[in-house]
Parts: structure tokens; C-alpha cells; sequence
């Protein structure tokens, strides 16, 4: 696995990234269980652009700013980050509430975006579409409803974990409940800011998504103007985890064709 | 010593099979399990029991706030308190609740303690708590600014019974522009007593012993060895601000049956006891612990004791903790004695009912409880304390 790992101090806080690969920049934005380990997608993804996968503020082995209260601030410490790495014409990718927050994130300023894929985005709620509660999912139902496939639950249940990987699996659960206990994974107001994103963007689903409903992904659809569906099929919440092959032609494809 | 009869008021006539469908007594537990008519007789015979405290010589009763759950039916604490302020004449009445983060106004709870201490003529105690885990879920409220927002809103109604109205008020979750409430509090030189009862935590603890507060630390349900912890924490917190804490900043609340032997207490006390343990207080972790409701060392603790937790209480590994008392009033009056000596608590508060417990052993609890416990602890304490 070829990455490199630093710290960088971004608006007072410590950021931890990770990045690989070279090419044209690909900013990967984590949902709620972080990006503590180079994964095999990013890996892939690597083979063709320049890969950076920053911890989110309040999570795993970054920093918890005491400015951290919701997920506006967090959108907009990002345009921070963007700057900071002198970042332009950048593909913004993000899975759950990083999907969500890329939303977040091109609403307020999308200038050094060159696309956008989000993937099962929380953010936005349809009335009558419950999202899974995750906060009252115990160790065991949090695997198995992550997954389609449930040998993926399986792996990760085998091993318990160690006090450290406890440690950062409740820092990461408390910083989730900081942007989404409530209102529950969505901002009231997003969906009536979603028609200003002009970039190209791409919204993944897994068909069988028991966090954020599958159901989900025609709404986002309607409401980002120059966007695309595509759901893959057989595949829970983490389609870069249990459909990475596919994820990764997927998000490439995408990326070719928008910036073409 | 001062002596208080606690209520928390279950639903007492739950089906206890409940748990072969649902996985706890709070938050999801259907309330197609409660039936108004029995809901009727329960409350009725709950307030008549916190009324007879009163005659039976209590210093005080108490009532509690929880919501969505069978465990204790007081999800609007102030409504017993009101009723109560006019039907007892010498006790007082402590309200733990109130749960300060849950609200949006924390001011209602400014209003609603004035009115009972007004009632009164002052024999108000205001409870200001965080409310347990489980509050969050069915609540909706975000845990992880719960200890924020319970800070502001105490300051919050701190300011409201201490500086002349109107005045402003602004924090990062409650903002007003005119602070005034009316009626005062009766009890305003400062403010009427302020009681903080916790499952025990030494955030809580640092902060109720400051010496701009020095607030009555009330543990809540623990075993005497945690109890005797927390408050050796409270007096050295105490004297490491330079003053030292008295009995009035210490108090254990637990449950407690005293029967005429140790034999009929252990046997009359046992399948209510065992369903306050098994049924009513059963949740699981992720309801308990809702995250940012302790620190993350905290929730690491309590995940890594997860198998203790899991085991299942009985009447006698709660009686082996000195979670629960029971016994023969000798036996009773032994251990009280001998764990006032060594802790050193000036509160008092036994949960008289508790579980399924029915109302005649309740009433006996409590006569036996305060003819032949009460008075020989009230005489041993206040000779030592002489």
C-alpha cells in the first residue's frame, strides 16, 4: 500500500491525511466510522488521481476543536482546508454524512470543485423515509446493517476490539452526534440550496441501504440539477467497502466524463 | 440525620413478560402496555403514600422525572409536587428532576419550582439533573451538548432567582432579553436548597462542590463501596478549595425493606425487588450511554465492565453490594449506622416502594421503616454529631 500519512494544522485544529497516488486531486471526505486505514478502494483510486483522505475534525487521530457544533461548521472549515492545500479543480467524493457533507461543502462555495460524487449522502430527510437509528444499533447490528453482504459483518465482528479502536469508534459516535443527532442526519435547510450546485455530480446507492434508504437517492436526484443516479445492486450503506471494484469504475468513469 | 421517603412511581402493573418482545422498559416499550384505569388507582395510591410519609414523621419526600417508560411514572415531576404542597404540612418536598438539557425554556422550571416553594412557604428542594441516557432518545435532544446546556440552564435559573428582574440572559443554547420570573422564590436568601443527584461522576462532583455552589451531592442506586468513593471524592474536592464539606452536601439514595425478620423481609421484599432489577431498570448500553452523555474514558469504563453489567441482579448480589437494604430493624439499623459512620452522608432517602412491591408491604415498609429505624438513627447521629 503505497500512502503517506501527516499532520497538518489547519484553523487550530490538528488534521490527520492520508494521501496516495498522482494525478489530478481527489479529496475523499469519510462518514461516520472515519478513515483510520488506507483502504483497498482508495488504493485503487490511487492508480489514477492524487488521493487525499483527511480525518474529520473530532475524529480518529484528529483534533476536537472547541468551534466544532454542527455540520455547518465543519462545510465550512473544509473551504479552509481547500484553501490551505491550495486545492483546485478538485473531485470532491464523500460517503454518508461526508457525502453530505460535500453537499455542504459546494453549496457554500463550489469555485475549486471540478466534481462531485456523493455516496448514500445523509443531509436531507423525505418525510415518511425513516433512516436507519444508529445510535441504538449495539456493535453487533451496526455490522450487520452496514452490509448487504453479510460475511463483511461477519469479518468485522470477529475481532473485539482493543481499548484504543473502542476509544476512537465513541470519539468518532460523539462527533457523529454532534452533526446529526438533531435534527437526525439532515439539515432543514439543504434541500432548498441543493439547486445551486452546478458542477457535475454523481449520487451512488446501495440498493439494499438499511442507514440511509436507498429511497433517498431519487430525491437527492431532483433536487442537484446536473446529476446522476446510479444504484448498485446486492450492496448495503458502504458501497466502497463491499462493492469497491465497482465503486471504483463507477467514481472513475465519472470523473473522466465530467472532466473531460 | 434527615430522613426522606422516595417514590418513583412504576407502572406496577406491567406485564413483566414485556421482555420476550422488547428489549427494555423505556423508550420503545410500547405504552399500549399502560391501561389509564390502573394508571388511575397506581397514582392516587403513590401521592397517598408520599402523604402518609408526611404524617409518619419523614423530614421529606421525593418525587423524580423520567419519561417514556415503566419505570417510574412522573414525566412531569412539578404535577405530584403541586399536588402534594397542599396535602402535606411538614415535609420537604424534594424534585429530582428536574432535567435541565431536555428543555428548550429552561426558565419553565424557574417558574414551576417558584410556584411549589411559594405553596409552601418554602419547603421546596430543587433537583437539577442531566436526566439518564435514555431521556435523549425519547426526547430527541442531543446528547453530545448535554453538559453545556445543563451548565447554562442552571446558570439560567440561578440568575432568574438571585438578580432583580428584568435581566438579560446570554449563553450559546439560551438567550432571553427579559429574565422574570414571577412569583420570587419563597427562599431567597439565596435560593431554595439545590440538590444534584448523579449515578456518580466526578465531573458532577467537582462542580457541585465548588464553593460558589457547595450543592447537596445525592448518589443515586450504587453500592455502598461507590457510594463511600464518590463522596470521599466530594470532601476532598471540598478541602482541596479550602473548606470542609458538612453531612447537608451528602446524600444516598437507595431502596430498603425492613420487615419483622431478616427471614420474612429477604422472602416478602425478593420478586419486587428482582423486578425493579430485571425489568425495570433493564436497557441496553447504547440507550444508557447515548453518546457524549459521559466522556469518552467513562464510556470506554463502563463498556469494558459490560460483562459485570450484563450479569443479572438478584436480591442477593444487591443486597451483598449494599445496593439494597433488607432485613429485621436490627439488622437494617446495624448497617445504616455503620455506613453513616463511614461515609458520613446528612440525607437520607430510601425508596420504600420500589418494583412490584403492593401497597400494604409498602405501608408496612414505612411503619416499621420509621417507628423503629428512624428514630434510633436520628438519636445515634445527632449524639455524634453533638
Amino acid at each position: 500500500m503505497s500512502f503517506t500519512e501527516s499532520t497538518e494544522t489547519i484553523t487550530g485544529c490538528n488534521v490527520r491525511f492520508m494521501r496516495g497516488g498522482k494525478g489530478a486531486p481527489l479529496l475523499f471526505l469519510h462518514g461516520s466510522s472515519g478513515a483510520a486505514r488506507w483502504a483497498p478502494f482508495m488504493e485503487k483510486l490511487a492508480e489514477s488521481y492524487e488521493v487525499i483522505v483527511p480525518e474529520h475534525p473530532g475524529f480518529g487521530a484528529s483534533g476536537s476543536p472547541e468551534w466544532l457544533d454542527g455540520m455547518s461548521d465543519l462545510a465550512f472549515f473544509y473551504l479552509d482546508v481547500i484553501d490551505h492545500l491550495g486545492l483546485d479543480k478538485v473531485n470532491l467524493v464523500g460517503g454518508s454524512i461526508g457525502g453530505w457533507l460535500a453537499a455542504e461543502i459546494a453549496i457554500r462555495n463550489q469555485t475549486k470543485l471540478a466534481s462531485l460524487a456523493v455516496v448514500a449522502p445523509a443531509g436531507i430527510r423525505v418525510k415518511g423515509l425513516r433512516k436507519g437509528d444508529v445510535f441504538m444499533w449495539n456493535a453487533e447490528e451496526t455490522a450487520r446493517n452496514l452490509f448487504h453482504d453479510q460475511s463483511y459483518a461477519e469479518q468485522m465482528l470477529a475481532v473485539p476490539p482493543s481499548k484504543e479502536v473502542l476509544e476512537t469508534v465513541l470519539k468518532n459516535k460523539l462527533t457523529t452526534a454532534k452533526l446529526a443527532w438533531e435534527p437526525r442526519f439532515y439539515n432543514p435547510d439543504l434541500h432548498k440550496w441543493l439547486h445551486r450546485i452546478s458542477v457535475p455530480t454523481l449520487i451512488l446507492w446501495g440498493d439494499n441501504d438499511k442507514v440511509v434508504p436507498a429511497g433517498y437517492g431519487p430525491a437527492w436526484r431532483d433536487l442537484i440539477p446536473n446529476s446522476r443516479l446510479e444504484i448498485i445492486e446486492n450492496c448495503g450503506h458502504l458501497p466502497q467497502i463491499e462493492k469497491s471494484d465497482r465503486f471504483v469504475q463507477l467514481v472513475d468513469g465519472f470523473i473522466r466524463e465530467a472532466t473531460r | 440525620m434527615k430522613f426522606y421517603f422516595m417514590h418513583l412511581m412504576p407502572y406496577a402493573d406491567l406485564d413483566l413478560s414485556y421482555d420476550e418482545k422488547h428489549n427494555s422498559a423505556w423508550v420503545t416499550l410500547p405504552n399500549t402496555y399502560f391501561d389509564p384505569k390502573k394508571g388511575h388507582q397506581l397514582y392516587n395510591r403513590y401521592l397517598d403514600e408520599l402523604e402518609y410519609a408526611d404524617q409518619l414523621g419523614f423530614d421529606g419526600i421525593c418525587v423524580n422525572e423520567h419519561h417514556s417508560n415503566a419505570y417510574g411514572l412522573m414525566p412531569i415531576p412539578g404535577v405530584m409536587a403541586g399536588a402534594l404542597a397542599r396535602r402535606t404540612k411538614n415535609v420537604k418536598i424534594a424534585v429530582l428532576g428536574r432535567a435541565l438539557p431536555l428543555l428548550n425554556n429552561p426558565l419553565t422550571v424557574a417558574e414551576e419550582f417558584a410556584m411549589i416553594d411559594n405553596i409552601t412557604g418554602g419547603r421546596l428542594i430543587a433537583g437539577m439533573v442531566r436526566g439518564i441516557g435514555a431521556e435523549y432518545h425519547s426526547w430527541g435532544v442531543n446528547p453530545a451538548f448535554s453538559h453545556e446546556r445543563f451548565q447554562e440552564a442552571h446558570d439560567l435559573i440561578l440568575q432568574s432567582w438571585t438578580q432583580p428582574g428584568p435581566s438579560v440572559f446570554e449563553g450559546k443554547h439560551y438567550n432571553f432579553d427579559y429574565v422574570n420570573v414571577w412569583p420570587r422564590v419563597y427562599q431567597d436568601n439565596p435560593h431554595p436548597p439545590i440538590w444534584i443527584p448523579s449515578q456518580g461522576s466526578s465531573e458532577t462532583i467537582e462542580w457541585a462542590a465548588h464553593p460558589d455552589r457547595k450543592y447537596t451531592y445525592l448518589q443515586t442506586f450504587a453500592s455502598v463501596s461507590i457510594v463511600a468513593r464518590y463522596m470521599k471524592m466530594y470532601k476532598d474536592v471540598a478541602a482541596g478549595y479550602g473548606y470542609e464539606a458538612t453531612e447537608d452536601q451528602l446524600g444516598w439514595s437507595l431502596p430498603l425493606y425492613v420487615a419483622e425478620t431478616d427471614e420474612i423481609a429477604r422472602r416478602e421484599a425478593k420478586e419486587h425487588i428482582e423486578a425493579f432489577l430485571q425489568k425495570f431498570l433493564r436497557m441496553p448500553m447504547e440507550m444508557l450511554l447515548p453518546p457524549g452523555y459521559t466522556s469518552v474514558k467513562s464510556m470506554v469504563g463502563a463498556l469494558s465492565a459490560k460483562a459485570g453489567h450484563a450479569m443479572k441482579q438478584t436480591i442477593d448480589s444487591v443486597i451483598e453490594e449494599g445496593k439494597f437494604i433488607c432485613g429485621s430493624p436490627a439488622t437494617v439499623r446495624e448497617k445504616l449506622e455503620e455506613y453513616q459512620s463511614q461515609i458520613g452522608f446528612g440525607h437520607l432517602l430510601t425508596l420504600l416502594q420500589f418494583g412490584t412491591l403492593p401497597a400494604e408491604l409498602t405501608r408496612k415498609n414505612m411503619e416499621i421503616y420509621s417507628k423503629e429505624v428512624m428514630p434510633y438513627l436520628r438519636n445515634v447521629t445527632s449524639k455524634r454529631a453533638a
